[in-house]
């Protein structure tokens, strides 16, 4: 017997959602946005939303997520996400709007943006990555950048007389009535997928029960831009990301 | 109808973006500090090719300036304004009436350039009291009218009979980013060929031409009126649209006229794309005041006789 005779359909134990595409990622080794891409199309898939869900890509490593989960998608500027997904929601109140965006494009030049849809209760996900840099350009500080981490612009440790302390964007969304489910994961084990996949469906029924606005943020890494091997990466943000950005829900109304 | 107040210029041009590409007629409104802001959206809406409109009722700059009227984002309305080579439709209306009238005109022809339409008003236009005739309200298209006679481009979620659409400005390869730049300028070619609105007063006569849009058209009428009381035969072209810009018939009119004062509330922006069009066959200047001073017939007038006529 031939392995393609035992690879068929009625023996698969597990197989790609068709809500993600062929596409060869251009993620790099270690990273976790494939996962949480995976992730999000699973329960896409799981609820048979594929039809009227629309993603806001961001600018940054995963500007180009709309090559990989196959739904409809708008690609923002830098941190203008939210105020996409405002109209999207606004116009088409019987869609799934969410938007996708890392901590350089939501803390920093989008924050005005993301405060202000969060406190207007737009009936929306926000999936919030945070890996503690901006990746895709470079590996420099980015307002989450732990107080002492190196990055590329600040060569010694984060000096917070300088640059002023990390942003602690969850808990911030956390106490604006207008968001109903504020979570905090990650996605680097099993197990961590699976609690970031239940809080993804939770986001996804409360736009269902118009709700208003889910934040989850998902604590990362970045091999690249840490200059780590994504074993050491893990157990890097294990280590010092996870002291500091705590896992867990903040909100859950 | 969704109306919102946006947190910033910002946000309400990227709301814009974002409800430009579910296909709806979406616009929003501000006055030049705003618009600056808006700017950035502005530009990926041209990007990813999407109809929107947007009002600018002009005020006097730079910075924050004054709040008085103004024709000084002139360069900013019709050059692009935002970052990259791309254009704005531009239409400036002259009165109430028209104020009402190029909103169905700005939405038709974003939609069928896809391509964001200005209204490049200004504060005196803005505030202004006129009588005005509103037409009858059509009825808005559907999702599918819309597929119909616009194409299938919006992101209204992806069913199984089509692929995925993406709206997005982006394409990281050189030659096709060019391909995307080259097929953008076929389009304003297009604009320019098709698109030219324009109106001429006492032009059949006339031995020279006041150029002027929006309310310095308007004085400029007057003016026309006392110059000619005084026998100087003097007529006017008022671009309606100053992207694209009535630019051969211009050309045309200066086998006819002796010379061009472009009269603009700005210290000369129009001016530079007259001297253009007239390919130095006649005289082309510019008078015009700025910071909020609107411009008497009179001196429009004297302009005329000391910049254009006295040479």
């Amino acid at each position: 017997m031939d392995v393609k005779d035992i690879i068929k359909e009625e023996n698969l134990a597990y197989k790609k959602t068709k809500v993600l595409t062929d596409n060869e990622m251009h993620y790099c080794p270690g990273c976790t946005h494939g996962v949480v891409h995976k992730a999000i199309a699973e329960v896409i898939e799981e609820k048979d939303i594929q039809e009227k869900t629309i993603g806001i890509s961001p600018v940054g490593c995963s500007v180009l997520a709309y090559n990989y989960i196959d739904i409809d998608w708008q690609e923002a500027a830098h941190g203008r996400a939210p105020a996409l997904a405002t109209a999207v929601s606004r116009l088409m109140p019987e869609k799934y709007v969410f938007t996708y965006q890392g901590d350089g494009d939501l803390a920093s030049i989008g924050s005005a943006e993301i405060l202000h849809a969060c406190n207007r209760g737009e009936n929306i996900m926000v999936i919030f990555i945070n890996n503690g840099i901006y990746g895709m350009t470079g590996g420099q500080m980015a307002p989450t950048t732990l107080p002492g981490m190196p990055t590329s612009t600040s060569p010694y440790g984060r000096d917070v007389k300088l640059a002023g302390n990390p942003l602690k964007m969850t808990e911030i969304v956390a106490q604006l009535p207008g968001t109903t489910f504020v979570a905090r994961h990650s996605a680097e084990t099993a197990g961590a997928v699976r609690k970031l996949k239940k809080a993804i469906r939770k986001a996804f029924d409360n736009i269902d029960e118009k709700k208003g606005t889910s934040f989850i943020e998902v604590v990362s890494t970045c091999s690249s831009g840490w200059k780590l091997q994504p074993d050491a990466s893990n157990k890097w943000m294990k280590e010092n990301m996870f002291p500091f950005y705590e896992l867990g829900v903040l909100k859950d109304e | 109808m969704v109306v919102l107040q946006a947190e910033s210029e910002v946000a309400a041009a990227n709301m814009l973006y974002g409800g430009a590409a579910c296909g709806k007629k979406v616009m929003t409104s501000s006055s030049s500090p705003g618009v600056s802001l808006k700017m950035e959206a502005i530009s990926y809406i041209a990007g990813a090719e999407l109809p929107a409109l947007v009002v600018n009722v002009v005020r006097g700059g730079p910075g924050l300036g004054t709040i008085q009227p103004a024709q000084s984002d002139y360069f900013q309305a019709t050059k692009g304004g935002g970052h990259g080579d791309y254009h704005s439709i531009v239409l400036a209306p002259n009165s109430v009436q028209e104020m009402a009238d190029f909103v169905e005109l700005g939405f038709d022809l974003a939609f069928k350039y896809k391509n964001p339409s200005m209204i490049l008003s200004d504060g005196m236009i803005g505030q202004m009291m006129e009588k005005v005739e509103l037409k009858d309200f059509k009825p808005r298209l559907t999702e599918q009218e819309i597929i119909e006679k616009y194409g299938d481009w919006a992101t209204t979620g992806k069913t199984a009979d089509r692929e995925r659409n993406v709206t997005t400005s982006l394409e990281l390869q050189s030659e096709l980013q060019e391909q995307f730049n080259i097929k953008l300028q076929k389009k304003y070619r297009e604009l320019e060929a098709n698109e030219v609105r324009f109106e001429t007063a006492f032009v059949d006569d006339a031995e020279y031409l006041f150029v002027a849009y929006g309310s310095s058209s308007r004085i400029c009428m007057k003016a026309v009126e006392i110059a000619r009381e005084k026998g100087i035969k003097v007529g006017l072209l008022r671009p309606i649209t100053l992207y694209p810009f009535p630019k051969k018939e211009l050309n045309q009119l200066a086998d006819q006229v002796k010379g061009m004062l472009s009269v603009e509330m700005s210290a000369g922006q129009m001016v530079e794309d007259v001297m253009l069009s007239v390919e130095s066959k006649v005289p082309v200047e510019h008078f015009g005041r700025f910071g909020g001073i609107i411009p008497s017939p009179d001196e429009i007038v004297k302009a005329l006789e000391e910049k254009i006529i006295k040479g």
